[in-house]
């Protein structure tokens, strides 16, 4: 050994990217505030599984299959809810058909169409502020827009007119984000070959994100089953009468029974119901509305996890 | 084989594109073009078509804008002493949202703080999918859990008469905007370079102090907008504080007065109302004034957000 060689082995230094020890005010200041933190973000999932399995308990002695086909009974104090739901079957459908081409374009126009323009800049205001605009607002829209306008009168095709314009920003969004996953050099090849705007859409840009414009769709269907203030005033009453199971039971210019409006009537405007209904509507449209926005992410997460480029 | 390299391939004459391919393209690209602007068509539609409702009540000079705006007397169905004061239904919106706001941007803020610099990925992408489904829940069923499960709680704990009143709307309120503010907000951390984390960090700074040294100034203006939609999001929604909120017009004092805001009011008195009757024309001018108020706050909020991205890039 050659006296000139450094003594490594007897002193430990700290290597000079080794994290200096903190003091033990720091640390325990450190450790609070992540605590802290962590608590703000756990009283957010308290109240959601407090609040299902709140209503899920209550609701139990109702929850059946005949729950949901049978039509109320004794002036909505018994009986099921099968109108209701029907009814928001209904609204879903009609304004899905709707808002889906409409929405699907306008995000084309946005993603693929647009240039930066004063334009352009107003659409994406007016996407923003349509999702911004309180519900009863459009509620009143849709009352003069389409029952009295148009001449529509208090209809299924009134109030999903109505919920289609309320709830096209979602599938905007969603579709963007779609198309906005599909590489540029996809489009480029195709133009390359020949093909214009339109056919490349169609054939390279729709086909490589019509799964992430279907998570819109399903996120659509989560929102637009919720939705009471529009249709209460658009199309939607507090009863009517319709047969055990009959699929064909409203016309496009009838008005229905919608499952939000449905449990905003037996919690508020009927007395003397039997505590479980108003329970078990609540569970019934909770979960109705939580399954789908699960579908919805569940396929993203899928999407995200196979995504080829 | 090298002689056929050779030769020059004849440069072919460019296919004309059909007549009608070129139509169809054109007619395509009108329908996406309208689809697109069809946005700002819904939001001038909404604007006219709830203003043509209200205006001849305006234009007759029925209503003044000082009772409107300035009397808390709200007696639009009786027989001899009409009136239209919205001042205590502005209030009671005023009051639900402030106290909404007390309580959900200092959580929805220190969630989005959690989400974005202390959790691990894993544990980050569960809190967000709870987040979503949280803000999925329709407002119907929170009005309903405000009407039964806040009811008694708030009667039991508080020792109050009734449970529909402020504190039950705010709470309500509070768990409908958090979802909102922390993914904005979310957005808003995430947007700050992570150079100025990593700078914060080799100058011996911990975790805590670099959030609150450097990313909470970095991002102000970014939670700042997060906070301006939750409050756009309290202030518009309607059948949770109709439900929640008791139903008495008058200017609340205490948290345990119940109120009525804007949004319950018409969605109340809107099936009553003859259409076409002053009563009916003025529930169309509060449409109009909440949707003035939820439209200043989003494009601020908007405005505020693309400056960021503006600059970022």
């Amino acid at each position: 050994m050659s006296p000139s060689r450094p003594p490594t082995a007897e002193v430990s230094r700290p290597h000079p990217f080794d994290q200096t020890p903190l003091g033990r005010r720091q640390e325990r200041m450190e450790s609070l505030a992540r605590s802290i933190f962590l608590a703000m973000a756990l009283i957010m999932i308290v109240p959601l599984v407090l609040i299902v399995l709140h209503l899920l308990y209550q609701a139990w002695p109702l929850l059946s299959i005949d729950f949901l086909l049978q039509p109320p009974i004794r002036g909505m104090r018994a009986g099921g809810i099968w109108p209701a739901l029907l009814g928001t079957i209904y609204l879903v459908l009609l304004s899905l058909l709707v808002a889906t081409p409409v929405g699907v374009l306008a995000a084309v126009y946005l993603h693929e169409y647009a240039r930066e323009s004063w334009l352009t800049r107003m659409v994406n205001l007016a996407v923003v502020n349509l999702a911004g605009v309180p519900s009863i607002v459009h509620a009143l829209f849709g009352l003069g827009a389409f029952v009295l306008f148009s001449g529509m009168g208090r209809s299924i095709l009134a109030a999903s007119l109505t919920l289609a314009i309320m709830t096209m920003p979602v599938i905007i969004a969603s579709t963007r984000e779609a198309l906005a996953a599909v590489p540029r050099p996809f489009r480029e090849a195709c133009w390359n070959v020949g093909a214009t705007r339109w056919q490349t859409i169609r054939h390279v840009v729709l086909p490589n994100s019509i799964s992430g414009i279907l998570t819109g769709v399903i996120l659509q269907v989560s929102r637009t089953a919720g939705e009471t203030a529009p249709v209460m005033f658009t199309g939607a009453v507090f009863y009517k009468a319709i047969r055990e199971g009959d699929w064909l039971a409203y016309g496009l210019f009838d008005q229905c029974m919608a499952l939000s409006m449905h449990l905003f009537t037996v919690s508020t405007q009927v007395p003397d119901v039997p505590e479980p209904l108003p329970y078990a509507t609540a569970v019934v449209l909770l979960l109705t509305v939580l399954t789908f926005n699960a579908l919805s992410i569940l396929f993203r997460v899928y999407l995200r996890a196979r995504k080829k480029w | 084989m090298a002689d056929e390299a050779m030769t020059i391939l004849p440069v072919r004459e460019k296919r004309e594109r059909p007549r009608w391919e070129t139509r169809v393209e054109k007619a395509i690209e009108v329908v996406i073009r309208l689809c697109g602007i069809s946005a700002v068509l819904f939001v001038f539609g909404i604007f006219f078509f709830v203003l043509r409702e209200g205006a001849g009540f305006l234009l007759a000079g029925k209503l003044s804008i000082s009772q409107f705006l300035g009397s808390i007397e709200w007696y639009p169905t009786s027989q001899s002493h009409v009136r239209y004061g919205a001042l205590a239904l502005i209030a009671g919106t005023a009051s639900v949202t402030l106290l909404a706001m007390v309580i959900a941007v200092p959580f929805g803020l220190g969630a989005a703080i959690y989400l974005s610099e202390f959790c691990g990925r894993r544990t980050r992408e569960v809190l967000k999918i709870v987040i979503e489904l949280l803000a999925a829940i329709p407002s119907v069923v929170w009005g309903f859990i405000g009407l039964t499960l806040l009811n008694s709680l708030i009667i039991r704990f508080f020792d109050a008469p009734i449970g529909l009143n402020v504190l039950n709307g705010g709470l309500i309120l509070a768990l409908m905007s958090v979802p909102i503010i922390v993914s904005i907000g979310e957005d808003a951390l995430k947007a700050v370079p992570d150079t100025y984390r990593e700078a914060a960090l080799a100058l011996g700074a911990t975790r805590w102090q670099m959030v609150y040294r450097v990313l909470l100034p970095a991002a102000k203006q970014g939670l700042l907008a997060a906070v301006l939609l939750g409050i756009g999001r309290a202030v518009g929604e309607t059948m949770a504080v109709l439900m929640a909120t008791g139903h008495s017009v008058r200017l609340p004092v205490s948290p345990l007065d119940s109120v009525r805001t804007l949004t319950a009011t018409i969605a109340a008195e809107l099936g009553e109302a003859p259409v076409g009757s002053d009563h009916y024309q003025v529930l169309f001018i509060i449409g109009i004034l909440l949707f003035s108020i939820t439209f200043a706050v989003n494009l601020t909020a908007d405005l505020i957000v693309r400056g960021i991205r503006g600059r970022a890039s």
